[in-house]
């Protein structure tokens, strides 16, 4: 499903955030990322979800090479991908409801049809009852729940998160962490980046780590 | 095919609501767009209103027949009798010398110079109403005139008309230059309020992105918004045209029953209406589309 073979990634004044990664993750696999802070886990992500190219080495997701990928390609790859991000990347100007939305809404999907995905997602995470809510009404879980709920809308066959328990207690991570074990029961291939090393003893799945850019 | 019209129909509803809720700030730009448009096809509508006018007065030619200085009453009578019976010629009018001085007088307001004057330098004249109407006709009486003696000098006054021809030409471009300066005006105008959205829903747009959205789907509102705002503008245009005609006509209407003339200035017809309308919109869409190439490649999520 993914695929890295000797990549490394430079960044414009030498700095080496990656250096010869070379692994795979097979389809429906449930990956944890660990590693200090400044280990390399967002870039690894980023190179995946192709925010970012490798400087050298290749990056295949779903046999698509990321680094030879047109600009045009982008978007159909990043519709089979759920991005969980850190710092939830939520739209305020609009309720939770229509946050979920967002993504079926660019697929151009059918109104009504998408109107009861989006309840399924937020249903998923127990966030139904504040689908009319603003996403700045909500707690830090709360919003971390919505980033999901709008990763998962689109069913993609990929997830990947970002430290999805970042900045939550050990609680509200449990919840999170739980909701993302649900995924990895029906099939989805999930790369999870975290410092948090209670998480791998909880739930099953293999761990890579990273240190200084590298796999250990 | 029904969820492309619908996605289309969802961007439109929200651009509208978007305009709405800014509604001093978009009314703003909006009548900016409609003077900036104003100006120039208004000149054209009193453009146009000058040239009717001119082939109605055109329609009515004159000859001005001057008799050398000197001529007999004997012989102006026999002039007289011969131009009146001229198959070319519907009526005359005798214009005696002292008469064109005493007109002359009170209608220049010379009268100083002319009670000055130790003689009367003016000749008689005749003033000629053709039957015909060409001006092929008109020149070839008018060469007929030429050789009779005693006629000393022969004007066909639709030689005015003329000058007033290249009078309007010279209008028309100054127009035309005034449109163009102006559509740049008006696609500078949108192009800065796209860039100030864009600038403004960064932070949507690399989540958009992110999510997998094309570059046409976060092209696609920008460009709406440019189109409508452009059709309000040439909407404000046509209002705007549409009210000055209005106060003009009625301070015209004093002037028409001095005149007992029913001259009042045309609005655009619907026609020039519908090109008013077609080219703001697609100045509106330029500018937007300008501004969207220009700006969105640049934000790229991080």
């Amino acid at each position: 499903m993914i695929r890295f073979n000797q990549v490394y990634k430079r960044y414009p004044g030498g700095y080496e955030a990656l250096k010869n990664l070379s692994f795979e993750i097979a389809e429906g696999e449930m990956v944890f990322l660990t590693g200090h802070s400044g280990a390399g886990k967002s870039t690894l992500l980023k190179l995946i979800a192709a925010i970012e190219r490798p400087t050298t080495g290749s990056v295949l997701v779903k046999g698509q090479n990321i680094k030879s990928l047109k600009s045009a390609a982008l978007p159909y790859l990043r519709r089979n991908l759920g991005l969980v991000f850190q710092d939830h990347k939520l739209l305020f100007d609009r309720s939770a409801f229509d946050n979920v939305m967002l993504p079926l809404q660019i697929c151009g999907f059918d109104h009504r049809e998408s109107a009861k995905r989006v309840r399924a997602a937020l249903d998923k995470v127990g966030l139904l009852k504040r689908e009319k809510a603003n996403p700045i009404a909500l707690s830090g879980g709360e919003q971390q729940r919505l980033c999901i709920a709008r990763a998962i809308v689109n069913r993609p066959t990929i997830l990947l998160a970002d430290e999805p328990t970042g900045n939550l207690d050990s609680e509200y991570s449990n919840e999170i962490m739980s909701i993302f074990h649900s995924f990895h029961q029906v099939g989805v291939t999930l790369l999870i980046a975290t410092h948090d090393e209670s998480a791998l003893q909880h739930f099953p799945g293999r761990a890579l780590t990273l240190k200084h850019g590298e796999l250990l | 095919m029904k969820n492309v019209l619908f996605q289309h129909g969802q961007v439109i509803s929200i651009i509208l609501q978007r305009l709405l809720q800014n509604p001093f700030a978009s009314s703003l730009n909006i009548i900016v767009i409609g003077i900036a448009l104003s100006l120039p096809i208004g000149g054209y509508v009193l453009l146009k209103n000058v040239q009717n006018l001119a082939h109605q007065l055109a329609g009515t030619p004159q000859i001005s027949v001057f008799l050398a200085t000197g001529t007999s009453p004997d012989e102006i009578a026999r002039i007289s009798k011969q131009l009146k019976e001229h198959s070319a010629i519907d009526r005359i009018e005798f214009v005696p010398r002292d008469l064109a001085l005493k007109q002359l007088q009170v209608s220049t307001g010379l009268s100083d110079v002319v009670a000055g004057l130790t003689q009367n330098p003016l000749p008689d004249a005749f003033i000629i109403y053709p039957t015909a109407l060409t001006s092929q006709q008109l020149e070839l009486l008018r060469d007929d005139l030429k050789s009779w003696s005693k006629l000393e000098h022969v004007q066909l006054d639709s030689a005015w008309a003329h000058k007033l021809e290249a009078l309007l030409k010279f209008g028309r471009l100054a127009v035309f230059i005034l449109a163009a300066l102006l559509s740049f005006a008006l696609v500078a105008i949108t192009f800065n309020t796209i860039r100030l959205q864009i600038l403004t829903q960064r932070e949507e747009i690399e989540v958009a992105k992110l999510i997998g959205a094309t570059n046409g789907f976060i092209r696609r509102p920008f460009l709406y918004f440019g189109i409508i705002q452009g059709l309000f503008g040439g909407a404000a245009a046509w209002l705007i045209i549409a009210f000055s005609l209005l106060l003009l006509n009625i301070s015209l209407s004093p002037l028409n029953q001095l005149y007992a003339s029913s001259f009042s200035l045309q609005h655009l017809s619907i026609n020039d209406s519908l090109t008013l309308l077609g080219f703001s919109t697609y100045l509106g869409w330029l500018g937007a589309w300008l501004s969207v190439s220009q700006h969105l490649w640049r934000i790229e999520p991080k």
